[in-house]
């Protein structure tokens, strides 16, 4: 279900941001503030919860263990899921996942996966047959826009507070031993979306502001300032000046939002 | 199952099927390929063999989706079982889900949506056979049958992507290329207005290779455009000639 949103809303944000200016009061490459808290759920192996703006986004991480791709025997598993849970948004229905949850947890986990996060051969047990699965699961609670960024933000804060069980193989069977270990973590790739509104670029777009922007473009960059994913989205178009200039903005932010996090 | 080859590019500078690095492969378009449809097309790019089908304007259903200012565009992209070397499950994967999603994408703002509000109009693309690329030669043929359809549109769409090969920004990947290359960039472009639709990406490029790879993608779909109108242009050229080949009788 599509929300709705008034002409006369649309109108305004439309001309607010032709004059450089936002609802919010924020600058167009300005992000809102940005909380994030790790270790909130003590029964997942990791988790986060992080606030932008007022969107929330929590992620879980949970650990099992389980068969490795046949493409890939000698690599650990990354699975995400998104789910847009009805309590985020009036626009949100309980059910199985639609395409904007499967395509948010689509470009979370190619974020991760192709700026190689995760040291994914150092999760093998047996190789061939017996590998740990990571299960980052993105729970949003709230929408208030931008939820890529969020989620994708969150899921690397809950990835970098993971604890795996320590174990040891006895007679081909894993014996769990007391004590942790941290989750193997070798990049930190940052997402960052950019909208197109009418002819001018803003980063980390609210709620009111996706539902009369032309289009976006989301794109994950690594500690090289290397571009790792990009998902362009929304039912309009870039010119191709925009799209490069939509990824210096996203070297930029991400540079900041890599100082600010230290990671 | 697929062995992987030791070198992608040789000393030449070819690729494994011949080809220079700025090469596509060999591009066959076909308009009005389904009788039953309003408008269809038919695409062969290297091994991909793959059909768009357009049905509508027609009767929205389920109703409740119907808006009230302009058509419900609707995209099903969907691989064939037997399209790939291990049988792929018929179901929808999320894979196909997220693709039917930016493919819709792509081709919106090509369309008149508000000619036809209260309506909708569905896009059907059955990937017969897969060979890299799918996505890009999926909205080259849905554009094509969208056209074909008569629905009003602002301009073709045609994609190609551009990736990285062993340290070389190359055109238009193939199956091996896009599976063992490290990175693919998919972009689709409306030639007359030059307006990038789609544009994804995954691997690892800098910002110079990325713009590189953006700029060779898109000169990749201005060759495949020339391709697409003269297909466009063949059907009604041929059912010109039949008309008039009927008057002579």
């Amino acid at each position: 279900m599509a929300q709705i949103i008034t002409r006369v809303k649309q109108k305004q944000i439309a001309e607010l941001i032709a004059k450089e200016k936002r609802l919010d009061g924020r600058d167009l490459p300005d992000y809102r503030e940005m909380k994030i808290e790790q270790g909130i759920i003590e029964r997942a192996e990791g988790s986060a919860r992080i606030l932008l703006g007022k969107t929330e986004v929590v992620v879980g991480i949970k650990i099992e263990t389980g068969e490795p791709f046949p493409d890939t025997p000698n690599e650990g598993v990354l699975t995400v899921n998104a789910e847009l849970t009805p309590i985020a948004s009036p626009a949100f229905e309980p059910g199985p996942p639609g395409e904007e949850s499967i395509e948010i947890a689509r470009i979370v986990d190619r974020g991760i996966r192709e700026s190689r996060a995760i040291d994914t051969e150092k999760l093998v047990i047996e190789p061939g047959k017996k590998v740990f699965i990571v299960f980052v699961d993105v729970y949003v609670l709230n929408h208030d826009g931008n939820l890529i960024d969020a989620s994708a933000l969150a899921a690397m804060a809950a990835l970098l507070n993971t604890k795996m069980a320590n174990y040891e193989i006895k007679e081909g069977e894993i014996k769990i031993k007391p004590g942790y270990e941290k989750l193997p973590i070798k990049r930190h790739p940052i997402t960052v979306t950019v909208a197109k509104i009418g002819n001018k670029l803003v980063v980390d777009p609210l709620l009111e502001e996706e539902q009369v922007m032309d289009a976006r473009i989301s794109m994950a960059i690594d500690e090289d300032a290397h571009i790792c994913a990009i998902q362009k989205g929304g039912s309009g178009y870039f010119e191709p000046n925009e799209v490069l200039e939509a990824a210096k903005m996203a070297e930029t932010k991400a540079k900041e939002i890599r100082k600010k996090l230290n990671w | 199952m697929n062995d992987k080859p030791e070198k992608l590019i040789d000393k030449k500078g070819l690729r494994l099927d011949g080809r220079k690095s700025d090469e596509l492969r060999p591009v066959k378009l076909e308009v009005g390929v389904i009788s039953n449809a309003d408008g269809s097309a038919y695409i062969e790019q290297g091994k991909n063999k793959i059909l768009a089908a357009v049905y509508g304007p027609r009767e929205v259903h389920p109703k409740h989706l119907a808006l009230q200012d302009r058509t419900v565009l609707k995209c099903r992209y969907h691989m064939a079982p037997f399209s790939v070397q291990e049988r792929k499950s018929p179901a929808p994967s999320r894979r196909e889900i997220e693709l039917s999603k930016v493919i819709r994408e792509s081709l919106e703002p090509a369309v008149f949506t508000e000619y036809y509000p209260r309506t909708m109009v569905d896009v059907f693309i059955e990937v017969l056979q897969a060979d890299g690329g799918t996505r890009c030669a999926s909205i080259t043929a849905a554009a094509l049958a969208l056209a074909d359809s008569g629905i009003p549109m602002r301009d073709l769409v045609v994609a190609c992507a551009a990736g990285k090969v062993e340290n070389t920004i190359v055109l238009d990947l193939m199956d091996t290329e896009d599976k063992v290359g490290s990175a693919d960039v998919p972009v689709a472009l409306m030639p007359n207005l030059n307006a990038v639709t789609l544009l994804q990406m995954d691997g690892i490029l800098s910002r110079e290779e990325f713009e590189t790879a953006v700029n060779m993608a898109l000169e990749g779909c201005k060759k495949i455009y020339a391709i697409q109108k003269e297909a466009l242009k063949t059907k009604y050229m041929n059912i010109s000639e039949e008309i008039k080949e009927e008057a002579e009788e």
